[in-house]
C-alpha cells in the first residue's frame, strides 16, 4: 500500500553536509567581515579625498607621503582638516556601533543604543551647561570644556542605568524604560537652558547638538582611539558569554555565566565608549542602532563576529556620512549627525525589507 | 569553596531543609528528599504555583536558598555558578524567541559558556559533540535552521540539546515537553531515560502528563504548596486519594500493562 503524500517521510540528515555548511557559513562570515573591512578602508580614501576645497586623492595621497611635492596650505588642510575629519568618523562609527551592540544584547532590547538610551541627550545636557552656563570642573582649559562636562554627563546616565540595572528587582525592562525617561528629562533639561540663553549661545548650542565632525583635532582623536583600543578586547573576550546570553538569562547562568558582573562590566565599556565619541562630535544619533542591526541581518548573533562586524558597519555608515556631508551640497559642510540618518535608513529599510533574513 | 569535587560519579542528590522564595515570600520550606540515585529518572508533578520550578532554579543555583543540596560530599549550595555550571544544567521552560543563531550555533554557544567536563575542547570536538546531541534529539536536518525560524516544538527540541551537550551530572528540566507532539514527548523521555542509565546522570524533570510521568520515571515526587505531597514510584506515588488532595480532580488510578492507566473523571 502506498503512503499517502500527506504523511511527511521522516526528516533526512546528513552529518557531512551539515558539517558542511556550517563551515560555509563561517567563510561566509569571514569574507562579509574581510570585505566591511575594505568598503572602510575605500570610504575612507573617499573621505579623505572630497572637501571644499579641491584637493583630489592623488594630492592628499602625496601629501601623506611625499610631503614636499604640495604646497604648504594644502598639507594643512590635509594634516589639520581631511586626516582628522576622516579618522574621526570611522572611531565614531565604530565606537557608537560597539556600544550599540553591546546594550541591545546585555539589555535584550533591540531598541537599546546611547541614543534611545539617554546617553546622547546627557551629554547635550552636559555639554549645554558649559556654553550657556560656561560651568565645568575647575582647572579645565576652555577649549576642553564642552568635551569635559558632556563626557561627565554621559557617564553619569550610564552609571545610573548601570546602579539600576544591578539591582535586581527592576529588571531588565526597567533598565530600559528608566533610559527612555532619562532622554526626556536631559531634553526637558536642555530646553530649559536653552530657553534662557543668549542668542549666540543658542545657536552654538543648536549646531554642536548636530553632532560634527568639525570638532576632531588630533589630541581628542587619540582620546578616543586609545578608549577604543582599550575596550575592544574586553569585549571580545565576552563574546562567548553575550552569545550564551542570547539563549535567555536563566540558562546563561546556568551554563556557568555572571549576568549581573556581565552586564555591569558592558555597562562600563558601552559608557566609555559612547561617553567619549558622543563629548567630541556631539548627538550623532542612528549608527549606535543601526549599525548593529546591519550586522546582525548580514551574520548573525554569533558575538565573536557580530561584535567587529557591527563596529566595521558604524565605521562604514559614519565614513560614508562623512562623505555626503560634503557633497550632498556643494560648497557647504552639512553637520554629519544630519547625514549619518539620511544615508543610514534606506541602507536599514532595504535590508529590512528584503527577503526573509538568513541567519 | 568553589572548586567541586572532581569525581561526583555515583553520587547521589539529597536535600534536606530546603527553603526559597522571592521577595522574602518562601515558595519552599524545609523542603527533604530522599536520596536521588545516580541514573535516576525523578519526575516533579504538582498543580501550578506549586513550588517545581522554584525548586528547580533553587538546585541549579539561580536563586538564594537555605538548607542543605548535597552531590556526594558535594554541598551544592556553596558553589558559585560557575561550579555550579560543571555539575548542574537547568533547561528553562522558555528559549528566547527572536535569536538569530542556527540550532547548530546555539548548541555550540552551550558548551562555549563556560568549561563543560574535562575542559579544553578543540573547535572540531566542539561542533562533532553538538552536532551528535542535536542528532540525537531528532533535529538534525533543523541543524542550521535558525532558532528564530523554528516553531515552538521544534524550538523546545533545540533548547534540550542545549542542555544536554553540557552532559552535567544532575540535569534539571523545566517542562521539556509541553509543547512537542506525540512522536517527539516519546523520543525526548526515551532519549532521556537512556542518557540518564548510560551516563548515571540524575534527571530531575517538571511534567504535567501524568501518564507520561508514570511510564517514563523511576520516582515521582508531587509537590504542593512547596511541600512534598508523595513521593516513590509511580505506582506508590500517583493513587486516587492524592490526585483529588492535589489537583481537586476525581481519578481512578489502576495497574495498566505499560505503567499506570489514569482517568481523570471529574473535578472536586
Amino acid at each position: 500500500m502506498n503512503t499517502p503524500s500527506h504523511i511527511a517521510a521522516p526528516p533526512s540528515f546528513n552529518r557531512q553536509d551539515t558539517l558542511n555548511a556550517y563551515h560555509r557559513t563561517g567563510r561566509r562570515r569571514a569574507l562579509i567581515v574581510t570585505v566591511l573591512g575594505l568598503l572602510c578602508v575605500i570610504a575612507f580614501a573617499l573621505d579623505i579625498s572630497t572637501g571644499p576645497s579641491s584637493l583630489p586623492l592623488a594630492d592628499v595621497w602625496a601629501g601623506l607621503f611625499a610631503p614636499d611635492q604640495i604646497s604648504s596650505p594644502q598639507m594643512t588642510i590635509i594634516r589639520d582638516v581631511r586626516l582628522p575629519y576622516a579618522l574621526m568618523a570611522i572611531l565614531v562609527g565604530a565606537a557608537l556601533s560597539l556600544a550599540g551592540a553591546e546594550m541591545q544584547t546585555i539589555l535584550n532590547n533591540p531598541l537599546a543604543s546611547p541614543f534611545t538610551l539617554g546617553v546622547s541627550s546627557a551629554a547635550s545636557f552636559g555639554a549645554a551647561v558649559a556654553i550657556v552656563l560656561g560651568v565645568s570642573l575647575p582647572f579645565i582649559p576652555g577649549d576642553w570644556m564642552i568635551p569635559i562636562n558632556a563626557f561627565i554627563a554621559a557617564f553619569a546616565s550610564v552609571l545610573m542605568l548601570e546602579g539600576l540595572a544591578r539591582n535586581r528587582a527592576s529588571g531588565v525592562e526597567g533598565v530600559v524604560l528608566f533610559g527612555i525617561a532619562l532622554v526626556f528629562t536631559f531634553n526637558a533639561l536642555v530646553a530649559l537652558i536653552q530657553f534662557v540663553a543668549s542668542q549666540e549661545a543658542l545657536s552654538q548650542l543648536v549646531f554642536w547638538s548636530m553632532g560634527s565632525l568639525g570638532r576632531a583635532t588630533w589630541g581628542n582623536l587619540g582620546v578616543l582611539a586609545l578608549v577604543v583600543a582599550a575596550v575592544l578586547p574586553f569585549s571580545m573576550q565576552a563574546a562567548n558569554a553575550m552569545t550564551a546570553l542570547r539563549l535567555g538569562e536563566d540558562r546563561a547562568r546556568s551554563f556557568g555565566i555572571d549576568v549581573k558582573r556581565l552586564r555591569f562590566f558592558s555597562l562600563l565599556r558601552i559608557s566609555a565608549l559612547a561617553a567619549t565619541a558622543v563629548a567630541f562630535v556631539g548627538t550623532i544619533g542612528f549608527i549606535g542602532l543601526v549599525g548593529p542591526h546591519i550586522a546582525r541581518l548580514m551574520l548573525g548573533e554569533d558575538h565573536r563576529f557580530l561584535l567587529p562586524a557591527s563596529m566595521l558597519t558604524g565605521a562604514l555608515i559614519m565614513s560614508l556620512a562623512s562623505v555626503g556631508s560634503k557633497i550632498l551640497v556643494p560648497g557647504v559642510l552639512l553637520p554629519v549627525g544630519i547625514v549619518t540618518s539620511m544615508i543610514g535608513v534606506p541602507v536599514f529599510l532595504i535590508l529590512i525589507l528584503r527577503k526573509p533574513e538568513r541567519v | 569553596m568553589t572548586q567541586p569535587h572532581c569525581d561526583l560519579s555515583g553520587a547521589s542528590l539529597s536535600i534536606t531543609g530546603l527553603s526559597t522564595g522571592y521577595g522574602g515570600k518562601a515558595i519552599v520550606s524545609g523542603l527533604d528528599l530522599a536520596p536521588i540515585e545516580p541514573g535516576a529518572v525523578v519526575s516533579l508533578l504538582g498543580p501550578n504555583a506549586a513550588g517545581k520550578t522554584t525548586l528547580l532554579r533553587s538546585l541549579a543555583g539561580l536563586q538564594p536558598a537555605t538548607g542543605s543540596v548535597r552531590l556526594g560530599d558535594q554541598e551544592l549550595l556553596s558553589l558559585s555558578l560557575a561550579g555550579h555550571a560543571r555539575i548542574v544544567t537547568y533547561m528553562p521552560q522558555s528559549l528566547p524567541q527572536r535569536v538569530a543563531l542556527t540550532v547548530l550555533e546555539g548548541v555550540i554557544g552551550a558548551i562555549r559558556a563556560s568549561p563543560v567536563g574535562d575542559g579544553n575542547l578543540s573547535d572540531g570536538d566542539i561542533v562533532d559533540r553538538a552536532l551528535e546531541v542535536i542528532e540525537r534529539v531528532g533535529i538534525g536536518h533543523l541543524a542550521m535552521s535558525g532558532l528564530n525560524h523554528l516553531s515552538g516544538g521544534q524550538r523546545q527540541l533545540a533548547s534540550l540539546a542545549q542542555a544536554l551537550v553540557r552532559e552535567p551530572r544532575v540535569l534539571l528540566l523545566d517542562e521539556p515537553i509541553s509543547a512537542l507532539d506525540l512522536h517527539y514527548q516519546l523520543r525526548v523521555m526515551k532519549l532521556v531515560r537512556q542518557l540518564a542509565k548510560e551516563r548515571g546522570m540524575i534527571v530531575l524533570m517538571v511534567l504535567h502528563d501524568l501518564a507520561i510521568a508514570a511510564r517514563w520515571s523511576d520516582r515521582v515526587v508531587l509537590l504542593a504548596g512547596g511541600q512534598v505531597v508523595a513521593d516513590g514510584t509511580p505506582e506508590q506515588a500517583i493513587t486516587a486519594q492524592v490526585l483529588a488532595d492535589v489537583y481537586r480532580v476525581q481519578a481512578r488510578v489502576e495497574p495498566g500493562p505499560s505503567g499506570l492507566n489514569i482517568a481523570i473523571e471529574d473535578v472536586l
